[in-house]
């Protein structure tokens, strides 16, 4: 394509994304680097059904001059970033300091909401990607070796756990394995345990938030890997067959070969889809037992106090974990593209 | 392929008869309000609220009023956009319909306007105690009390020779008898959801046992201190009697197991009473045998372990003079004095609108009242103090980590809050 026609062919796109993801992105870093004026306090009396007493108010008028004086708040540089609420450097600092060894030090490093956030995204991220790659290609395989007949239909219902939206899954499968429900009456007369709960433990919810995760994304990468499975090339399996090759050595060398691009185009979706985990930590109700990122900046934002630059630090610092993520696979990438010429 | 078009006329017959047969009661409803009460008003009228029953009659009152365009959105969510919302100018909602709780942010964030004028004209069957005053001027007209207290089986304690527990430490030694007749594994229900109502209980038990979130006139935090020990303390040997999901229970579930027949005491709100046992499938042996008392005290203090809420509304800032004028006149009918006429209305709230004698279902929040009770803390930094705690609070259910650290990490969060917020 000429460079001319290029341009044209993608100004919309790029405009698009230059008001919807650019700008919005450079307005979140600056309120990450902002904070509210400090807020003037006077005692005052309050009357409410319950009789009057002193109450400490907020003096609206002196607050107001400040904000139209600096609309943006107080800058505060990198204080938000490096609080309790986010990367938390006295702490961990202090943490570092105090704990001999290293597994005690992470333990407690755990009990900071970012840390333990990170936690379990990374988590989630690293066991769901590998097992849904893996899992993915054996069903494609299985499917891809059926009668033609039944195809269609197998194929319909393995997509069936991508179309149920994530957050009505997850509330489906959370109503299951309630202590009353029937997957959690189940374990209990299975393991003889009456007190036994799969939400009350916090190793138990995050093995069902991992399986849930896995079992929501498996359709995207069954049909991915399906989809390239036809297009393998006969003769080079047929030659591979006179030279007696096994089944198994026929996957190895000439199938996952040939799928190299599109495992790499999945890992790449998937690891950010599952970095950004949120829906089901809200349907499960597992607040108390694993949060991530995605989670904490919905926690600053909605409620009643709106933390604006809490939620805006911790938006950067997922961005910047994503690209972190990916940057193997895009160099990778790069290099491939770069050789090949 | 040529009967396509006939099934699709067929199909719209259809949808426009199910639309006239459905919206034929609204439609009668509608008409016959308009004759019990006149409300003229000049400007639009737009409402945010929660979705209880008390707050829907409120609604309905409102969209009685004609002349004008009349709005509601009366959602559990309301708190999450009643900010937004309200910030624009004009303003999209003109009334936010808010509890002591969620006013803070309201006021917090300079988006309501003094009512005095307002209630010099219109307000004349509105009693003193109904206007919510702040530094002398008045900014929201509640119209319910609320607060949580005992909700219990009495066929289930009689049955076991038991008194009605007034104290947490009681409520324990019943649910130890109960658990050990088999008469119910998980006695004590409770909304300790992590989070908002995880915190709401830990407040409840802090403030009975007497202590003070922040320290005098300041935004210090003051929860690290021998009453919140021993309120974590309690909240631990309760937990021990709820069911083990306990920290995935809110208020709904919690109303589910009792219902059930599962749970056989708990600390409820008053709102919940009235519909309480109304529910589809509830036996005729729970429905007989559920009782309710006032708020339980807590290691030998006189100062209930709950908090008391009013529910009331305002009027936004960012509106012209004549929306304010409509907004108000047609909030005043909604909680005119003839609505408690009807029983069903009646039941619904403890209200606070004249003439109104307690029914059965309000005594609970009545012995909240005169047992002096504590209203929840109106204070503009309360919001923060109250999330930390719900964040922070699961660790230690959780037996993850002991009191004193929990009681310093909810410090720790608050602070690092409340700094962003520019409170300290």
């Amino acid at each position: 394509m000429k460079h001319k026609t290029f341009f044209w062919f993608i100004l919309p796109t790029f405009l698009a994304m230059f008001v919807f993801i650019f700008l919005p992105i450079i307005s979140t870093v600056l309120q990450s680097i902002h904070t509210p004026h400090d807020k003037i306090l006077i005692t005052t009396e309050n009357c409410d059904p319950f009789g009057c007493k002193k109450v400490t108010t907020l003096d609206h008028d002196a607050i107001n001059k400040l904000k139209r004086n600096e609309p943006l708040g107080k800058f505060v540089g990198l204080e938000i970033y490096f609080d309790r609420g986010h990367l938390a450097i006295k702490n961990v600092n202090k943490l570092w300091q105090n704990n001999d060894s290293i597994s005690q030090f992470l333990t407690s490093l755990y009990d900071l909401p970012f840390y333990k956030a990170l936690f379990f995204t990374l988590t989630f991220t690293f066991t769901v990607t590998p097992i849904m790659l893996i899992l993915g290609f054996l069903i494609a395989l299985a499917v891809n070796n059926i009668n033609q007949k039944l195809r269609g239909m197998v194929i319909f219902f393995s997509l069936l756990p991508m179309i149920v939206t994530p957050l009505i899954g997850s509330i489906i499968l959370f109503w299951m394995i309630d202590s009353r429900g029937i997957i959690g009456t189940l374990i209990q007369w299975m393991f003889n345990d009456p007190f036994l709960s799969l939400k009350a433990s916090t190793l138990l919810t995050w093995i069902m938030l991992i399986v849930y995760g896995v079992w929501h994304a498996i359709p995207f990468s069954f049909i991915v890997f399906y989809a390239g499975l036809q297009t393998v090339p006969k003769d080079q399996i047929e030659s591979a067959r006179i030279d007696g090759a096994s089944k198994f050595q026929e996957i190895i060398y000439i199938t996952l070969p040939h799928l190299i691009p599109l495992i790499t185009f999945v890992t790449l979706i998937q690891l950010m889809d599952n970095f950004r985990v949120f829906e089901p930590i809200v349907g499960f109700n597992a607040e108390a037992h694993a949060t991530s990122l995605s989670w904490i900046i919905f926690n600053d934002l909605g409620g009643e106090t709106r933390q604006l630059s809490s939620a805006a630090s911790s938006s950067i610092l997922t961005i910047l974990g994503i690209s972190i993520l990916l940057l193997p696979i895009l160099i990778r990438t790069w290099k491939d593209f770069y050789f090949k010429k | 392929m040529s009967n396509k078009p006939i099934f699709f006329i067929i199909i719209l017959i259809l949808a426009a008869g199910g639309i006239y047969f459905f919206s034929k009661d609204q439609i009668n409803v509608a008409l016959k309000s308009d004759v019990d009460g006149k409300c003229n008003i000049e400007a639009r009228v737009s409402i945010i609220g929660n979705e209880f029953p008390a707050i829907q009659t409120i609604g309905k009152g409102v969209k009685n009023c004609v002349g004008a365009v009349v709005k509601t959105n009366l959602t559990a969510d309301h708190q999450k956009i009643n900010v937004a919302g309200m910030s624009s100018e004009p303003a999209e909602y003109t009334s936010a319909i808010v509890a002591n709780t969620s006013i803070i942010p309201l006021l917090n964030n300079d988006l309501i306007r003094p009512l005095d004028n307002l209630v010099k004209s219109y307000g004349n069957k509105l009693k003193t105690k109904q206007l919510i005053t702040i530094n002398g001027k008045v900014m929201a007209v509640a119209f319910m009390a609320n607060a949580q207290h005992l909700i219990y089986r009495k066929d289930i304690l009689e049955k076991l020779n038991l008194s009605t527990p007034k104290t947490y430490e009681e409520m324990l030694l019943a649910a130890k008898k109960i658990r050990e007749a088999g008469l119910s594994n998980y006695p004590i229900g409770g909304a300790y959801k992590a989070g908002w109502n995880l915190a709401q209980e830990f407040n409840n038990m802090f403030i009975g046992y007497g202590g003070k979130h922040f320290k005098e006139n300041t935004a210090e935090p003051n929860v690290n201190s021998d009453a919140g020990i021993n309120a974590l303390n309690m909240m631990k040997s309760l937990s021990e009697f709820m069911n083990p999901d306990f920290l995935t229970h809110d208020s709904n579930t919690t109303t589910a197991e009792f219902r059930a027949g599962n749970v056989i005491m708990m600390n409820m709100w008053g709102s919940r009473v009235a519909t309480l046992t109304n529910a589809e499938g509830v036996t005729d042996e729970i429905k007989n045998g559920t009782d309710i008392s006032g708020p339980l005290t807590v290691g030998g203090g006189t100062i209930p372990a709950s908090t008391l809420f009013w529910d009331g509304w305002t009027i936004a800032k960012n509106i012209n003079d004549k929306e304010a004028e409509a907004t108000f006149k047609a909030m005043i009918h909604a909680i005119d004095p003839l609505i408690i006429k009807d029983e069903n209305v009646k039941n619904e709230a403890v209200w606070l609108i004249d003439g109104y004698t307690p029914t059965n279902t309000a005594r609970g929040v009545f012995s909240a009242v005169e047992m002096k009770t504590k209203p929840y803390p109106m204070l503009p930094y309360i919001g923060l103090m109250h999330s930390a705690i719900g964040a922070e609070l699961a660790d230690f259910m959780q037996n993850k980590e002991d009191a004193k650290k929990t009681l310093s990490d909810i410090e720790d969060a608050y602070r690092a809050a409340a700094k962003e917020k520019g409170f300290l």
